[in-house]
């Protein structure tokens, strides 16, 4: 299938935009992406049609709007395969669904002594609220190392997972790039039997997901990764595990009754979705699944793995080892994502620098303290690509990379 | 867009390039307090021994970016031989050219602004790129962090 990059950036507004006479070279969407004009054009049809709140009232513009919203999580739950849209839980982020499966799953299940397993490439999403369960709970974690190339190291797997409760990884690191082995690691998990928690928030923006395929309980994503909105995540688990786990906030919309002497939760998904939902950003999420799935999500997977291999080529001829790219050389496993050392330049210093060309890349830890402490550094620069790149970014990424020396040269 | 040139001048990059006043101090009897820019990830550590009411010595370790390196460097320079209050000061008047004026036990004072800042001045260029102002600053909060622990005179 070819992919028209022209005609797919031309789709997204910002992206027109100029700045100081030159185009904007955007880098940053493993941070958060852009968003298309269809998902914008369905947010604001939405709220200038039929927005009205959902699953309260009998009027037809509440029929409608919750019928628009159900819609939008039939959309996302297809998007990653998932066997019914009830799996599919309305979230903030990333983020929130995986807090809420420390805290509802975890205080369920996990008790002093118990064992969990995570990974070196967790970003802190993955980390904290494990942490703060093991403060309060007395768990211990686990961690499987990397090998040198930024992949994980599964040598002593069995062994990690030996006696442990739950396995938490994610599907794509944020910081190197690195694809896991997502269905191995499932099934090792479930060999040990331990519960299988994917982070896929780097993921499933990148590639096509398949929840069943993965042999995944839960798994965590957000929308304005996707080309959706900001204010929107989703966890996706499998039905029998989102009927067994307490409820996560308390409120309105996630109860089946409330009596004076307590409550009955209502049926997943409702159950994790107390309050008034991000309505209008669930009919966002929905368009940009949509605007993926319209793109293929192979397509997509496709033309990143080019401009992956185009990237790390590119770089390598003309920085040579002024430049060290983290992560795996293999475009197989890896995505578009690149987190690099360059000369000695620290990398706010870099991005400052690159910014004077409208190259915006990410400068910092990436939310991964642990990682960057295992790579030996306090932060690294990060250019990550998307649909809407092409081989003219990363071009325009080492233009600007060959004026950072002339600045710092002792 | 404000110009690099107004971020990296040549008294910064040379500080930079190389700082003063690095290393540690054995601690104690010096004060040691621990920096984090949570945006970036740098670290700073300040060592600082204080006789009666001055700084003796201070030495700077960790790693940072140009601006948060360079700042901690002059910083160094301009305190050491100073009285505690004379370090307050400058630190207020620092502060205050970043435009931070944060510190409700510590504010602005009538004779602040004739705190000579020196070298320190070159860092003026900072406050136009907004992001940066906390690695120029992270050095002196380290310092202040210091000077609050109870050892240290002041
Ligand atoms: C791998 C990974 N997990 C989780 C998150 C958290 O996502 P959010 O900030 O949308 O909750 C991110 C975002 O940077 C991420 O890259």
């Amino acid at each position: 299938m070819t992919f028209d990059v022209a005609a797919v950036r031309a789709q997204f507004p910002v992206l027109a935009r100029t700045m100081n006479g030159r185009p904007l070279v955007y880098l940053d969407s493993a941070n958060t992406s852009q968003k298309p004009s269809v998902v914008l054009d369905a947010m604001h049809r939405f709220a200038s049609t039929s927005y009205a709140p959902i699953n309260r009232s009998a009027y037809q513009l509440a029929v409608e709007a919750t019928d628009a919203f159900e819609g939008a999580r039939a959309a996302v739950a297809r998007f990653v395969n998932a066997r019914r849209p009830s799996e599919i839980a309305f979230v903030k982020n990333a983020t929130e669904a995986l807090n809420l499966v420390a805290h509802t799953w975890g205080r369920a299940n996990l008790h002093e002594g118990d064992v969990i397993v995570l990974t070196h490439l967790e970003h802190h999403a993955n980390i904290v609220p494990w942490h703060m369960l093991a403060a309060e709970r007395g768990i211990t974690i686990r961690w499987v190392p990397l090998t040198a190339d930024g992949q994980l190291d599964l040598t002593d797997l069995d062994h990690l997972l030996d006696g442990a409760k739950l396995f938490g990884f994610s599907a794509m690191s944020n910081v190197l790039g690195t694809i896991t082995p997502v269905d191995e690691l499932c099934r090792r998990a479930h060999d040990a039997g331990a519960l299988a928690v994917v982070d896929a928030c780097q993921y499933a923006p990148h590639q096509p997901t398949d929840v069943q395929a993965w042999g995944a309980d839960f798994t965590a994503f957000s929308a304005h990764k996707m080309c959706g909105p900001s204010g929107i995540g989703a966890l996706w688990g499998r039905q029998e595990l989102l009927e067994a786990i307490p409820p996560f906030l308390g409120g309105g919309n996630m109860i089946a009754d409330v009596r004076l002497d307590g409550f009955t939760p209502a049926p997943p998904p409702a159950k994790f979705e107390a309050g008034t939902p991000p309505i209008i950003e669930a009919i966002g999420f929905g368009a940009a699944v949509e605007f993926l799935e319209g793109l293929g999500m192979d397509a997509v997977r496709a033309h990143e793995e080019r401009l992956a291999r185009y990237t790390l080529d590119t770089l390598a001829r003309r920085f040579g080892d002024d430049i060290r790219i983290h992560g795996p050389v293999d475009v197989k496993r890896r995505g578009a994502t690149f987190s690099f050392a360059f000369r000695d330049v620290h990398p706010h210093d870099l991005s400052q620098v690159l910014d004077q060309h409208n190259v915006c890349v990410r400068a910092g830890h990436h939310c991964a303290k642990p990682l960057m402490k295992l790579l030996g550094v306090s932060a690294t620069a990060r250019a990550s690509c998307y649909v809407y790149n092409d081989t003219s970014d990363v071009d325009a990424l080492a233009d600007a990379l060959d004026g950072v020396s002339d600045i710092f040269a002792p | 867009m404000p110009g690099l040139d107004d971020l990296y001048r040549e008294i910064i990059l040379d500080h930079y390039r190389s700082p003063r006043n690095r290393g540690e101090l054995p601690s104690p009897p010096a004060a040691h307090a621990v920096g984090h820019n949570p945006l970036c990830g740098d670290e700073i550590e300040v060592f600082l021994q204080v006789d009666g009411d001055v700084v003796r010595d201070i030495k700077v370790a960790g790693q940072g970016c140009s601006i948060s390196q360079s700042s901690a460097s002059m910083m160094s320079q301009a305190v050491k031989g100073k009285s505690v209050d004379e370090v307050r000061a400058l630190t207020r008047r620092f502060k205050g050219m970043m435009s931070i004026d944060e510190n409700p036990d510590d504010p602005a004072r009538p004779g602040d602004a004739d705190v000579k800042l020196g070298d320190l001045e070159a860092l003026q260029g900072v406050v136009k790129f907004p992001v940066r102002i906390k690695c120029a600053t992270l050095s002196w909060n380290t310092l202040l962090d210091a000077l609050r622990q109870p050892d240290t005179a002041g």
